[in-house]
């Protein structure tokens, strides 16, 4: 290990925890205790960190422009859903298993056929995706409640043992800190892995990537796949959480904000879905409702600022004071 | 309604989808840029067009030309201090950039004027119907579509017959190439994005009766002007005119015949036709 160089080994070690990988989850803890009141807000931006994640996974990892992710968020929620009113499956753990399945598979499907594609292309491809499957929900009345979606869903307790509180949302924020949890773990495990890494191969730069005989398509559509079954997770946890479903978990609205935010916090480096989705919600949901339209505002002055000023997003920003900082201790005598 | 009417009412609304994606296409198509803005451009022009005649009393052809002028003064400002800056960033931070933008917009408009729909007062020789001989249909709808096949044949004996069109061409198709042969594409991008977006705000004044403007117009259209310019192939001025005609006819028809599913089939049609020709239909094959 000695004879490594500098550069080198800050590769060799760059999967390895820091201290400061703690923090989000502590503070998480922390936020349990602290805003007793406000852990419904709090289920719903842990979920929305969730989202963004697996949107991170495909966007920023390798490099695919999507625009219709809420598909698989969607399909997920609505498994979940269809599966408790309809066939009376209202176990959360296996239910949110049949959440993932179905939305890796219908990630499969459209990922085989869709990834051919690039750039407006695949942005358009992947929105009609979503189109369609949002107007399916409308008009699937008997199967999927229609425009007014399904309300009122019940769940079993979650292990046969914690039951949703519909009030306080102490169970339903724990439960899902959990799953983001194991999920942010396999996450981080996969994008350090040798696979990965070629993922970062695929995006950075495609021709050397075919070139060296990596087999490119089947890793996109594997990539977009786990994504789409993370996202699916998501979307499951969204109808336990809030114990109904409806195509606003379908909509644009649902991919392109999850895409800002995942912007907007940095995209390729995992902890920018933590930031992003923060950032936002948070300004959100004390802002958005009192005034709509100053937030509005607000919110496209940041994010033209955080595109013309910062490389990537507030992480990226917070690289570069780091970066200066530790230029102008290294010039110090 | 019979059959030549449901066309006409659907090439209607196709022309102002050409008018007002004709821009985005060529744009997108020289620089690679994707701008989500523009139908904010588009919006920024249509209330131009409506306000002036509404409280200066400009007639119409005047407030459609203020609103040209207006939009592509500002197209240039902002492309200069802005866009310009963006060039070499990564898609995803255009897309940040442009939507911010788009936000702006709307809550700028909605705090100024209010979020209520605007309408067009249209002048008299507008208004009733024309007597074609074999029908008689609305005057304004024929008079979008004559525009439309006008300012088409324009822009393609512009793109096709001019020095200024061979460049844009030569860009879009080449754009490193182009330079290197002395094509200045960054001035060239500048005159096109002013033209594509006071052309834009000439279809929203124009399309206000068909398409409606409100402050959301940038965000409800979105998707749409996306397709056109998907469909018709980036940066090709007859691919937008045909695809933007193709839209309007189908979800004009089904609209009127199956209100409830008919945005789905332009979807589903839109999905058919990218996946066989990924590059549009007048798109050309990247090298």
């Amino acid at each position: 290990m000695s004879a490594m160089l500098p550069a080198a080994q800050a590769l060799a070690r760059r999967h390895r925890l820091q201290w400061w990988e703690a923090l989000p989850w502590v503070a998480a803890l922390l936020a349990f205790y602290l805003f007793p009141n406000h852990l419904a807000f709090g289920t719903q931006l842990l979920i929305t960190i969730l989202f963004a994640l697996s949107l991170d996974l495909v966007l920023g990892y390798a490099g695919i422009v999507t625009l219709g992710h809420a598909a698989f968020f969607g399909a997920g929620a609505y498994t979940v859903g269809m599966l408790a009113q309809h066939a009376g499956w209202n176990e959360p753990l296996t239910g949110l298993a049949a959440a993932a399945l179905v939305a890796g598979a219908i990630g499969l499907a459209s990922g085989f056929v869709l990834l051919r594609t690039h750039g407006l292309t695949l942005l358009m491809l992947t929105l009609c995706t979503m189109v369609l499957l949002e107007e399916s929900a409308n008009m699937g009345h008997r199967y999927t409640g229609g425009f007014d979606g399904m309300p009122g869903l019940l769940f079993k307790p979650l292990l046969g043992a914690f039951s949703f509180d519909p009030l306080y949302f102490r169970t339903q924020y724990l439960y899902v800190l959990v799953v983001l949890l194991l999920c942010f773990v396999l996450v981080r495990a996969l994008v350090y892995s040798p696979f990965g890494q070629s993922l970062t191969g695929i995006r950075e730069n495609l021709l050397r990537m075919h070139a060296v005989g990596a087999p490119v398509r089947v890793r996109l559509v594997v990539v977009y796949a786990a994504s789409a079954a993370i996202a699916g997770v998501a979307g499951g946890l969204f109808t336990h959480a809030t114990q109904y479903v409806n195509l606003a978990t379908l909509g644009l609205e649902r991919s392109a904000g999850v895409l800002i935010m995942l912007i907007l916090g940095g995209y390729g480096r995992l902890y920018g879905a933590f930031v992003g989705a923060s950032a936002y919600m948070v300004l959100e949901h004390f802002l958005a409702k009192a005034y709509p339209t100053a937030w509005q505002l607000g919110v496209g002055v940041l994010l033209v600022l955080v595109a013309l000023f910062a490389s990537n997003g507030i992480l990226g920003i917070a690289d570069s004071l780091r970066r200066r900082f530790a230029e102008r201790a290294a010039a110090r005598p | 309604m019979d059959l030549t009417g449901i066309l006409l009412g659907g090439a209607a609304a196709g022309m102002v989808l050409f008018v007002v994606s004709v821009g985005l296409s060529v744009t997108m198509g020289l620089m690679g840029f994707v701008n989500l803005a523009h139908g904010a451009f588009a919006m920024l022009g249509g209330y131009a067009i409506v306000l002036s005649m509404k409280h200066w009393g400009l007639p119409f052809p005047a407030a459609l030309a203020l609103g040209f002028a207006a939009v592509a003064a500002l197209a240039v400002v902002l492309e200069r201090t802005l866009y310009a800056r963006l060039y070499r960033a990564s898609e995803l931070d255009q897309v940040l950039f442009t939507i911010g933008l788009v936000f702006v917009t709307i809550a700028l408009v909605t705090l100024t004027v209010g979020p209520e729909t605007q309408t067009v007062l249209l002048p008299e020789w507008l208004r009733g119907q024309t007597d074609l001989g074999f029908l008689r249909y609305r005057s304004y709808s024929l008079a979008i579509i004559a525009f439309g096949v006008a300012l088409m044949l324009a822009l393609w004996l512009g793109f096709e017959r001019t020095q200024l069109g061979a460049r844009i061409r030569a860009a879009v198709d080449n754009r490193r190439m182009a330079a290197s042969l002395g094509v200045d594409v960054g001035r060239l991008f500048t005159a096109t994005f002013a033209v594509g977006s006071g052309l834009a705000a000439m279809g929203a004044g124009l399309g206000a009766e068909i398409l409606g403007l409100d402050p959301q117009y940038p965000l409800r259209y979105l998707a749409y002007f996306l397709i056109v310019v998907a469909v018709g192939g980036l940066g090709r001025v007859h691919g937008v005119f045909f695809a933007a005609i193709l839209i309007g006819v189908l979800d004009f028809v089904l609209k009127f015949h199956f209100p409830k599913g008919g945005t789905m089939f332009i979807y589903a049609l839109t999905l058919a036709l990218l996946l066989a020709r990924p590059q549009g239909l007048f798109g050309r094959k990247a090298a």
